[in-house]
């Protein structure tokens, strides 16, 4: 077993402790995380790569509080949410977690300004306190002109930086981004994760998971996974600390 | 402050609530075409229920107010020629004898305790004169308590006193419609009418109701003329020509009806059976018929009440079937927007507030279907008055019940496609496609 020694400092913004996650296929079980010691630091830029299987995917969902551990401690700014009940992760996520996903997951029916209201809306705020809001975002990932228009109407790169505004919304402490540019084009994706990358100069936490190399190359930190386990460690120079 | 805060409070969580709405609303017209079929199952059923309430209110109200008009604490002893006397009565005997007496009457007043008041009643069908008009008029030689338990609205003068009676004095009570048909002017009081060959002084007019109400004859008619029930005695003797195809019959009978009323409502059952048992003793034959309003009031709500079952069944499956029919609709919906629910619940929306959402959508297409319904329900009863002439009342509690009812489908067939929709797992719904 693979163990980091994690830093117990009140830096940490997230730190797992022993993690495991446990699937039942059938009769076999499944170790998705087999016992993940780690710890990031606050305003860190992170990079989880990995193979098809490797847990990454699994490791980001822990992370984003929207699954839970079956084994193993999880603490997110200083708090245990490994014990957290569903209503009080879904509480963690609108208050301190902000999501970017592959395939932008906007809703449809609704405008940009309405995608990025949304979490203001479960927030509870007021409408025009919302629109201001939104229109600050959208201004912030250029498309302040899009507000009334709906996902259909906009390519792929604004419909990524409306899913970057929306998850900015509630001005998180992470933002979770899993494969962002895996529909966009090459050229689409450098703009998105330079975006995240001044997003992280701007005091963000940030975690990626992706395959592709040189999408993290922008993160400070690589995390490599394997069957569950941290596989290795790369740091911003990209040399890398094998384990044994 | 803390008031002023609560206040803000409830304002604020109100806010929320229209905001609710109007988002579910905004959801439900994206697919406009889809949420009015899915509200029409509601709509009929709504509508069906308001109809079949405003049909039956309408039944019970005209069966109520017919009652009235009989008198609910009333019994009416009506004379019959019994079957035998009519079959044979004209071959064997030479003169058919039946119906109530003076003594029947006499016994009845003066025998039951229960009995408040009783009225003698003596018809004779006899052709009226004012000056040239004429009217075949139905004489009712009665007493004064006619008045009291047959009660219509005075029009002019007076209606008979007791001392009409004592002097067997020649006066006429006439109804509304009498005295327009004979008399065409407003001064009517006074003036006289002739009965026959017999002289009478108009002494007042009274309003007449006629026809029948639950299949009993109301004891008045519109051709109506009272007048003091000796000097009909006295006038028409007991024996009556009948003239039938080809032959001609004579009849004697000394009262055709007595009305009597019963001084509780609770002793009017008992009492109908105590006069029956006395008139069975006194006539050989049934050559009288008891009718008792009371009792036909109540079969007349047993009937409503039945009727009601029925047709509420019948609306209440319809409501049941539309309810269904959202349900369906939501659970595919569910299917359908699984991502748009990942997406929220990954954003930090709580399974409560996902099942808010649908809920809502639910409650806001079945209780705007129960509108529509109520809309609906409304015209259809107006239509059956128009066509079918039948009577029809549409109470503020015939139009709330269904109202909440319907909104009450949108929770109960709300409930399962909203609880599906919060147990969607969010890591699945993202990769849902």
């Amino acid at each position: 077993m693979n163990k980091f020694e994690p830093s117990r400092s009140h830096e940490d913004i997230v730190r797992l402790e022993d993690a495991y996650k446990i699937y039942q296929m059938g009769r076999q079980e499944v170790s998705a995380l087999a016992g993940v010691t780690i710890s990031f630091k606050r305003g860190s830029f992170w990079a989880i790569m990995g193979p098809s299987g490797s847990g990454k995917s699994t490791m980001m969902n822990i992370l984003g509080c929207l699954d839970r551990l079956t084994k193993g401690s999880y603490f997110l700014e200083g708090h245990d949410v490994s014990t957290l009940e569903d209503d009080a992760l879904s509480e963690f996520r609108l208050r301190h977690l902000g999501f970017i996903f592959q395939s932008f997951n906007l809703i449809p029916q609704l405008t940009v300004q309405r995608n990025i209201e949304l979490p203001l809306y479960y927030l509870g705020w007021d409408s025009t306190r919302s629109a201001e809001r939104a229109r600050e975002l959208a201004f912030k990932v250029g498309l302040e002109a899009r507000l009334d228009h709906r996902p259909a109407e906009l390519s792929g790169g604004q419909m990524q930086r409306v899913a970057v505004a929306r998850a900015l919304a509630n001005d998180p402490q992470i933002l979770f981004a899993d494969e962002p540019t895996g529909n966009l084009d090459t050229k689409t994706g450098e703009q998105i994760m330079e975006l995240l990358v001044e997003l992280n100069h701007q005091g963000k936490t940030i975690i990626v998971v992706t395959h592709e190399s040189h999408i993290a190359a922008h993160a400070q930190k690589r995390l490599y996974m394997k069957d569950g386990i941290i596989e290795r460690i790369g740091g911003e120079t990209d040399e890398t600390r094998q384990v044994s | 402050m803390g008031l002023l805060r609560e206040l803000v409070g409830k304002l604020m969580r109100h806010a929320r609530l229209v905001r609710n709405v109007s988002l579910g609303i905004e959801n439900l017209l994206l697919h406009k075409l889809r949420s009015f079929l899915t509200m029409l199952g509601v709509v009929f059923g709504v509508g069906s229920v308001v109809a079949m309430l405003a049909v039956g209110e309408g039944a019970s109200k005209e069966a109520l107010e017919q009652i009235r008009k009989l008198g609910s604490n009333n019994l009416i002893i009506t004379a019959v020629k019994s079957m035998e006397d009519e079959t044979t009565g004209t071959t064997r005997s030479f003169m058919s004898i039946y119906g109530l007496t003076y003594e029947d009457h006499r016994r009845l007043s003066e025998t039951m305790k229960t009995i408040k008041k009783t009225v003698p009643v003596k018809l004779v069908r006899k052709e009226g004169f004012v000056k040239a008009r004429n009217l075949e008029l139905r004489v009712v030689g009665t007493t004064p308590i006619w008045f009291d338990l047959v009660q219509r609205p005075l029009i002019a003068g007076r209606v008979l006193i007791g001392s009409d009676v004592d002097e067997q004095a020649p006066v006429a009570v006439l109804t509304e419609y009498g005295a327009r048909r004979l008399l065409a002017t407003e001064n009517t009081i006074g003036q006289t009418l002739r009965i026959g060959s017999d002289a009478f002084k108009i002494v007042g007019i009274v309003k007449s109701e006629g026809g029948e109400a639950a299949n009993i004859q109301l004891p008045d008619q519109q051709v109506d003329a009272y007048i003091p029930i000796d000097v009909a005695r006295v006038y028409y003797g007991d024996i009556s020509f009948r003239r039938t195809s080809g032959s001609s019959e004579r009849e004697m009978v000394e009262l055709h009806q007595i009305i009597v009323q019963v001084d509780r409502i609770e002793n009017v059952e008992a009492t109908a059976k105590a006069i029956e048992g006395m008139l069975k003793r006194f006539h050989k034959r049934k050559d009288y018929i008891i009718n008792v309003p009371l009792a036909l009031l109540k079969q007349a709500e047993a009937t409503k009440r039945t009727f009601n079952i029925v047709l509420g069944s019948i609306a209440c499956i319809s409501l049941l079937v539309g309810g269904i029919g959202i349900m369906n609709i939501m659970l595919a919906s569910v299917t359908e927007r699984t991502r748009e629910i990942g997406i929220r619940r990954a954003i930090g929306a709580k399974k409560k507030q996902i099942i808010t959402q649908f809920l809502i959508e639910t409650v806001v297409l079945s209780t705007i279907g129960g509108i529509v319904g109520i809309g609906l329900g409304v015209l259809i009863p107006s239509l059956i008055t128009y066509f079918a002439g039948m009577p029809t009342v549409i109470t503020l509690w015939g139009i709330m019940v269904p109202l909440f009812i319907s909104g009450g489908i949108g929770v109960i067939f709300g409930l399962y496609p909203a609880a599906r929709a919060a147990e969607v797992d969010p890591i699945v719904a993202l990769r849902h496609e």
